[in-house]
């Protein structure tokens, strides 16, 4: 009834053209620099680019995928991201699987629990933390960047309420035709929970190809960095020392620069919308609970 | 053929406990957490042991059993250090006001998200609002360092429509500090929506159709119906978010920050890495990082206590 009175239906119109505007202002950023990248070095360095490209060319495209730094930094994310995300779900969703049994029949649980939640309330912190990767000899390793990262406990706190919703009666029914414990897990967890291992693998391929600072602080060789360090160092920080200086010469311009920070973001761009029906209700039911 | 019968056979001599047994695998379980474990242990708990050197004069070549023990010597330092004050309350100046913005504006956007009664248009609107949070502190402070420029589309902007002098965002530590807590609140508000639309989802309509009935409008509604029904969960993200008053994101200020505003920008957490990683004053640094962790626990611990005490919120 309501939605029919006048002043609910002025209401509206204001809520919604708001609400589109507010949505249009979380990309804006994002397509200004794609607007910048396309365009012509002297309009884009005297910032006169706004919404629309000034002397369309792809030349700051073409200049960076000639960079050979940024292809290999390209290539170490890719490395990255799939090896790591691939590991860390199976070691992730193996211990979230047990952990998600009942205690009268997984009698440890509770230790374990409390074993991983401790690490979220307690850390090293940064200096132990790379003293110990120094010692162990993953200084300048794809390792150093891959194992440091493996269970992410709130993960498999998510992975483990999800597991706990499937109903007792289909795990009954796969003992009863014979399946162990692996099959059971394989056979018909994973394939129930697809949307919560792609909410929580979502967040791990995020997580890996976003993370800069790892690779900043024990990747030695410039053809070592990822992606987003690589960016890091030439486009915040400036900091050229590492790379290679007839590169640096043509970096510097800001479309290059919006490129390669476009292209850098692309990926997520496009994973992102085919995950994110996963999401929504994945992260719904690891938080609210009955 | 043969083998059916067989199993069958088994199957009713065997006593339906004992065939459960057999099949649980209690061992396998254990088996299936191992990896976890080590993993844990080796990169969570071993650098613990670190925490050692927080009460030494660590030197490399000594290692952390070689070292001399110095006790207190460096939390001393620590706390007679004026800039140390300085950081600790740039970082809660930092921390609360994204706590206290992260959890209102987020509440209303849900709100008015709630009225949109276009279901293709509301869904458009939640895929843009989360796509911020996705992106990395890297791309973002690559985007606002060239939007905030001096010659960049703000600035323009500015002075085209108010015909002011351009302003330094990232040079001038007020607007430093404004630039921080605006931008992390762009990127996270629509992220931080989802809790607050689950708990949307979850009200009985039954509610609305007996309040229509009673004659109750929109506002009313909203005012004994909707908001009611999302305070608890504004409670539990109000108080988890305590443990977090000392993490004021470091990957953001990192990649924002400069010597120029230090003074108005620098956290525990970027002291910490100069202190330590920059300077190579591996103690001191510890020190100020186990000082940090040691706060962070106890509010957690509190934070939880109280999460669970007024909504019943438990992590597993």
């Amino acid at each position: 009834m309501h939605h029919k009175t006048l002043p609910y239906r002025i209401f509206s119109i204001f809520n919604n053209v708001f609400l589109i505007l507010l949505s249009i202002l979380c990309l804006l950023p994002l397509y200004h620099l794609l607007m910048v990248s396309m365009s012509a070095s002297a309009p884009a360095n005297a910032g006169l680019v706004t919404f629309w490209p000034i002397g369309f060319t792809l030349e700051a495209y073409a200049k960076t995928f000639n960079n050979s730094n940024f292809l290999t930094s390209l290539w170490v994310s890719t490395q990255r991201t799939i090896l790591g995300t691939a590991l860390a779900m199976l070691v992730s969703t193996l211990a979230a699987y047990a952990l998600s049994k009942d205690s009268h029949i997984f009698r440890a649980r509770n230790v374990y629990l409390w074993y991983f939640v401790v690490t979220m309330l307690f850390a090293g912190g940064l200096i132990p933390s790379y003293l110990l990767i120094l010692k162990l000899g993953l200084m300048n390793t794809l390792w150093a960047l891959i194992l440091p990262g493996t269970v992410g406990v709130y993960n498999v706190i998510l992975l483990l309420n999800f597991f706990r919703t499937v109903p007792k009666d289909l795990e009954e029914a796969a003992f009863i035709d014979g399946a162990g414990q692996l099959r059971t897990f394989f056979m018909i967890y994973l394939p129930i929970s697809l949307p919560a291992i792609a909410t929580v693998s979502l967040f791990i391929m995020v997580g890996h190809w976003n993370s800069y600072f790892d690779g900043i602080i024990y990747m030695k060789d410039a053809e070592k960095l990822p992606l987003a360090s690589f960016m890091q160092t030439i486009i915040v920080q400036k900091d050229m020392t590492k790379l290679d200086p007839q590169m640096v010469a043509n970096m510097s311009q800001r479309t290059i620069s919006a490129s390669q920070i476009f292209i850098g973001a692309l990926p997520i761009l496009l994973v992102y919308p085919f995950l994110q029906r996963y999401f929504v209700k994945g992260i719904v039911i690891g938080a609210v609970k009955e | 053929m043969e083998a059916n019968t067989e199993k069958q056979v088994t199957l009713e001599t065997t006593p339906r406990a004992k065939t459960k047994h057999k099949y649980k695998q209690p061992w396998m379980l254990h088996f299936m957490v191992l990896p976890a474990v080590l993993s844990v242990f080796i990169f969570s708990y071993i650098p613990m042991t670190g925490i050692m050197m927080a009460f030494q004069d660590y030197k490399a070549s000594l290692g952390m059993m070689g070292s001399p023990w110095v006790g207190l010597k460096h939390f001393e330092y620590m706390f007679q250090n004026d800039y140390f004050l300085q950081i600790t309350w740039n970082t809660l100046f930092f921390a609360c006001s994204k706590i206290v913005l992260n959890l209102i504006i987020p509440f209303i956007f849900a709100l008015l998200l709630n009225e949109v009664r276009n279901m293709g248009l509301k869904r458009s609107i939640q895929t843009l609002v989360y796509l911020p949070h996705f992106l990395s502190w890297v791309t973002l402070s690559g985007i606002l360092i060239d939007m905030l420029a001096q010659t960049g589309i703000i600035n323009q902007f500015i002075s085209n429509v108010f015909g002011i002098k351009p302003i330094f965002f990232l040079g001038d530590g007020a607007w430093f500090r404004f630039t921080i807590i605006f931008s992390d609140v762009w990127k996270e508000f629509g992220f931080n929506t989802i809790i607050f639309l689950a708990a949307l989802a979850g009200i009985n309509p039954a509610l609305y159709e007996a309040a229509e009935v009673d004659g109750a409008g929109r506002i009313k509604q909203t005012t004994h119906i909707t908001i009611p029904s999302l305070i608890p969960i504004a409670i539990v993200v109000a108080t988890l978010a305590l443990g977090n008053v000392l993490n004021a994101n470091f990957d953001q200020v990192f990649n924002l920050y400069s010597p120029l505003i230090y003074q108005q920008g620098d956290i525990i957490d970027t002291f910490v890495y100069r202190e330590g990683l920059l300077s190579g004053q591996f103690s001191f640094a510890t020190a100020v990082s186990l000082f940090k962790s040691g706060i962070s626990l106890i509010l957690i611990v509190i934070s939880y206590r109280l999460a669970y005490k007024f909504a019943g919120y438990r992590i597993f």
